[in-house]
């Protein structure tokens, strides 16, 4: 018998539902509703069939317009993340129930309600991916208007993440005695104190909602600027990151780890989890040609002009696609062309050049470049290969796992969970069974550090 | 055609649920379930018994705020009463998957709330349930919970100033925006007309955006400019439910709500609150169908009289129940001829608020409904898809159709 192996990292495996964007090719025979619970249901019982670790749903403030206009050519429309997930809670048992929700648009009081209720219902397996917005357009569709000041968007994003977290521990996780002999049904007349003043916030009260089962719903969060990455990496339990090619995946590992540490805390406690595409085939070659035909679909030539609009901020329907990239500039100062997208890029000037030099290097059109830019698929091969890569990657800590999903919905997971997730099972590295306990303590992750004991007055009048 | 006003009709019943029951004693007794107020399993089991006895829909009670023994007053320091909440629109739906014909209506405050995020999630409700979907709309008064969101001074209402100049006024702004957000909420859902998804592979459209609209609406609390992110919703609108102790508030209902719940304490009052609902109805120019009127009462079911006032009188002992509504402690029988002599009077049905949970419930369920089976009174089977359908409301075409996005 050989001697034992150093046991290998286990991988984390979450599944998104296919986007309101180009990536999800609604032509396909196979797509079915968007809307339906039905579809929802589907893949959360397939992602529960592969013993993934969480399901993941972003979220919608507003339409995309493009000009004025809505924008038709995608997937329009979503149904409500807090909602969805809460059905889906009544029809799963184990994966976990993870949503992407603003923190600009979104009250303190009611997030910590929600989430709590979200991570009672399900039993301890909700997530929540905190992000920011300064979008003025978006504003234009709640009370509190646009009027966030972009730099203050990690302001109000770290005071929300801190005024959540102090509504969760208003409640002990002994409060509830709730003993008819003694007649007492609350701990004590204090359960669910609570007062946060900070800039964005000045709050105070008692909070309604008790102790979830993880006490902290998981905090996932998408760091992307330097300000981001150090918010997420001293706030969160879990990065997404969009870094899919091993190196620059390698590279974003080491920065974010680093950072987790330089924020004190143990570089352990947070997974990095790139989202990637899979296309399935019988053979490498198969595989491959399956991957051509769907991005031929995913970038048709009205997507890459809007996919360059994005980029250009002006509007480029007379241009052809198979030109060359643009040799003018883009204007990203005029008044913006496409609303309710988060940007693709920081720099569009830069983004442009690059853009050009790939176009010259390789003599490829306008729409090649774009496919060649917005490829989200990351894995293309044989099942064999895909659990070769998915495995590589954990292993030589490019990222602690991935977010998996596909062009269909809500089918398209599917061969994922029956053809990949097999193949990571037995070689070890991915749970053949799920454990009991917690999204948190499945994710391997540390308890939150003040389990459920209320603040004393002395600190409630501190902070 | 409307089944309101057919004779022999069903009557409408709807039950309350709230913690271990209305009757602040009730997590004390004997089959109350004090420890599993906050469990997933104890809402389904609600549920589920009122699906079996085929009631039109259950409400779930929410505030944004801890409760208190007088529901205007900030929340008491009390530790002898159920105290917290789940976030109600989320336990509905949760329960939808697990049910399949009872209506979920849980109530969402409109007053430090979103209306876009509450159209979105309600809409999201209805497709999740299959058109199963309502709303009760209430408004946040206490000084307190607007302390809980930082954004504006609400005074309050204090019990004996209720009739002053400052009372009427925060109770007319507040109304006044409650109005404004189920308004925003309605034209939310119509604002994608139905067929608005296309996916016409040869034009390389999802959806055709001349049936895509913004809405527009611009108040003194809040503009919403639209359109929905969620598609129109398998009822069009789902069902908004107010509860009203008087004029302004029958004013509010006749404004924005599909039923209207109201608290009469005997035959004659039920006639003179319905009288008051329709003079509300003309007052507001409502068109279109009325307002359906269902009155709430405080249950407390036995078999023998005697035994339902011993036991409201035991739990009183402990802690006694003041109510806005009616408290009847009696049996079922008798109960059911109550329900009918008021209908009579005026009212299509009733939203029972049981004193215990869940024993109230299933004595509704498995001793009321089947006398009022007998009598021909209430439906054999749930045969109605939709909640609005159950209450004779068609499915309302979008206000958008044939206008220009």
């Amino acid at each position: 018998m050989n001697q034992p192996r150093q046991r290998r990292k286990q991988i984390v495996l979450g599944a998104y539902f296919p986007g309101v964007n180009h990536d999800t090719v609604w032509s396909d025979p196979a797509s079915g509703s968007h809307i339906d619970f039905a579809s929802f249901e589907h893949w959360a019982r397939t992602a529960e069939r592969g013993k993934l670790d969480l399901l993941f749903l972003a979220e919608g403030l507003r339409l995309r317009t493009r000009g004025e206009a809505v924008f038709d050519q995608d997937v329009v429309g979503r149904p409500d993340t807090f909602t969805v997930l809460a059905s889906l809670a009544a029809v799963t048992s184990h994966v976990g129930l993870a949503g992407t929700i603003n923190s600009t648009f979104n009250e303190p009081y009611e997030l910590a309600r929600r989430f709590a209720t979200l991570d009672i219902l399900s039993g301890g397996r909700a997530a929540w991916n905190v992000v920011t917005s300064s979008d003025a357009d978006t504003g234009e569709n709640f009370r509190r208007g646009g009027y966030l000041a972009h730099h203050q968007r990690y302001e109000r994003a770290g005071e929300t993440l801190a005024a959540v977290r102090a509504l969760w521990d208003s409640w002990g996780s002994d409060a509830i005695v709730a003993d008819p002999a003694s007649g007492r049904f609350l701990r004590d007349g204090h359960v669910g104190d609570f007062a946060v003043h900070g800039h964005q916030f000045d709050i105070a009260g008692r909070f309604t909602t008790p102790r979830s089962p993880q006490g902290h719903p998981v905090i996932l969060q998408a760091g992307e600027s330097p300000a981001g990455r150090d918010f997420a990496a001293a706030g969160s339990d879990a990065i997404f990151s969009r870094y899919q090619k091993f190196d620059e995946a390698r590279a974003f590992y080491d920065d974010v780890k680093a950072r987790v540490a330089t924020a004190g805390r143990d570089p352990d406690e947070v997974r990095i989890l790139p989202s990637a595409a899979v296309v399935l085939g019988d053979t490498d070659a198969e595989a491959r040609e399956r991957h051509a035909v769907i991005h031929d679909r995913q970038v048709d030539p009205q997507t890459a002009i809007v996919l360059t609009e994005m980029i250009w901020n002006q509007d480029l329907s007379w241009y052809d696609p198979d030109d060359p990239v643009p040799d003018f500039d883009p204007t990203p100062e005029a008044p913006k062309w496409i609303r309710g997208r988060a940007p693709l890029t920081q720099d569009a000037h830069a983004t442009a050049r690059a853009w050009r030099e790939i176009g010259r290097d390789g003599a490829l059109s306008l729409r090649e470049v774009v496919k060649q830019v917005f490829d989200r698929a990351v894995f293309v091969g044989t099942p064999q290969h895909v659990a070769d890569e998915i495995d590589r990657y954990v292993q030589a800590d490019a990222c602690d796992g991935f977010i998996l999903g596909s062009h269909v919905t809500p089918s398209g997971l599917d061969e994922v969970v029956d053809r990949v997730v097999p193949l990571l099972q037995e070689r070890g590295v991915f749970r053949a069974e799920y454990a009991e306990g917690t999204l948190r303590e499945n994710l391997g992750l540390a308890p939150p550090s003040r389990f459920g004991e209320p603040r004393s007055a002395a600190e409630v009048a501190a902070s | 055609m409307s089944t309101a006003d057919t004779p022999g009709r069903s009557l409408h019943l709807a039950v309350a649920l709230d913690g271990a029951g209305w009757h602040p004693a009730a997590w004390r007794e004997p089959g109350a379930r004090p420890a599993e107020l906050f469990t997933p399993g104890y809402w389904t089991d609600l549920a589920r018994i009122a699906e079996r006895g085929l009631l039109d829909l259950v409400t779930i009670e929410d505030a944004l705020g801890l409760q208190s023994g007088d529901h205007l007053a900030e929340p008491d320091r009390r530790t002898d009463r159920v105290a917290g909440r789940l976030d109600a629109e989320l336990i509905a739906a949760f329960l939808a998957p697990l049910t399949s014909a009872i209506g979920l209506v849980p109530t969402v405050t409109t007053t430090h709330t979103e209306p876009f995020h509450v159209a979105s999630a309600l809409a999201t409700l209805d497709h999740d349930s299959h058109g199963r979907a309502g709303w009760r709309v209430q408004t946040s008064v206490r000084p307190d919970e607007a302390a809980h969101f930082g954004r504006r001074a609400v005074p309050g209402l204090r019990r004996d100033a209720i009739d002053t100049p400052e009372a009427r006024a925060l109770v007319a702004e507040l109304f006044g925006e409650a109005a404004d957000a189920v308004e925003v909420v309605r034209r939310l859902w119509d604002s994608w007309e139905d067929d608005a998804e296309i996916r016409d592979d040869a034009t390389n459209r999802f959806v055709d955006r001349a049936r895509i609209h913004h809405v527009d609406f611009t108040g003194e609390r809040f503009s919403v400019r639209g359109p929905s992110i969620v598609p129109r919703p398998p009822q069009g609108q789902p069902l908004v439910v107010a509860l009203g102790h008087g004029w302004e508030p029958y004013r509010l209902a006749a404004r924005a709500a599909d039923v209207l719940l109201v608290t009469p304490h005997d035959a004659a009052e039920a006639t003179a609150i319905v009288e008051q609902a329709r003079a509300a109805e003309r007052d507001v120019g409502r068109t279109g169908e009325p307002l359906r009127v269902l009155g709430d009462l405080v249950v407390v079911l036995e078999d023998t009289e005697d035994a339902a006032r011993e036991r409201l009188a035991r739990l009183d002992a402990v802690d006694p129940l003041t109510s806005d509504a009616a408290i009847v402690a009696t049996t079922p029988a008798a109960l059911a001829d109550l329900l009918l002599a008021w209908r009579d009077a005026g009212l299509q049905g009733y939203r029972l608020r049981p004193a215990v949970l869940p024993t109230d419930l299933e004595r509704i369920v498995d001793g009321l409904v089947p006398d009022l089976q007998r009598r021909g009174a209430f439906r054999t089977a749930a045969t109605e898809p939709t909640l609005r359908e159950r209450f004779g409301l068609a499915r309302p075409a979008s206000r958008y159709v044939g206008s220009v996005a």
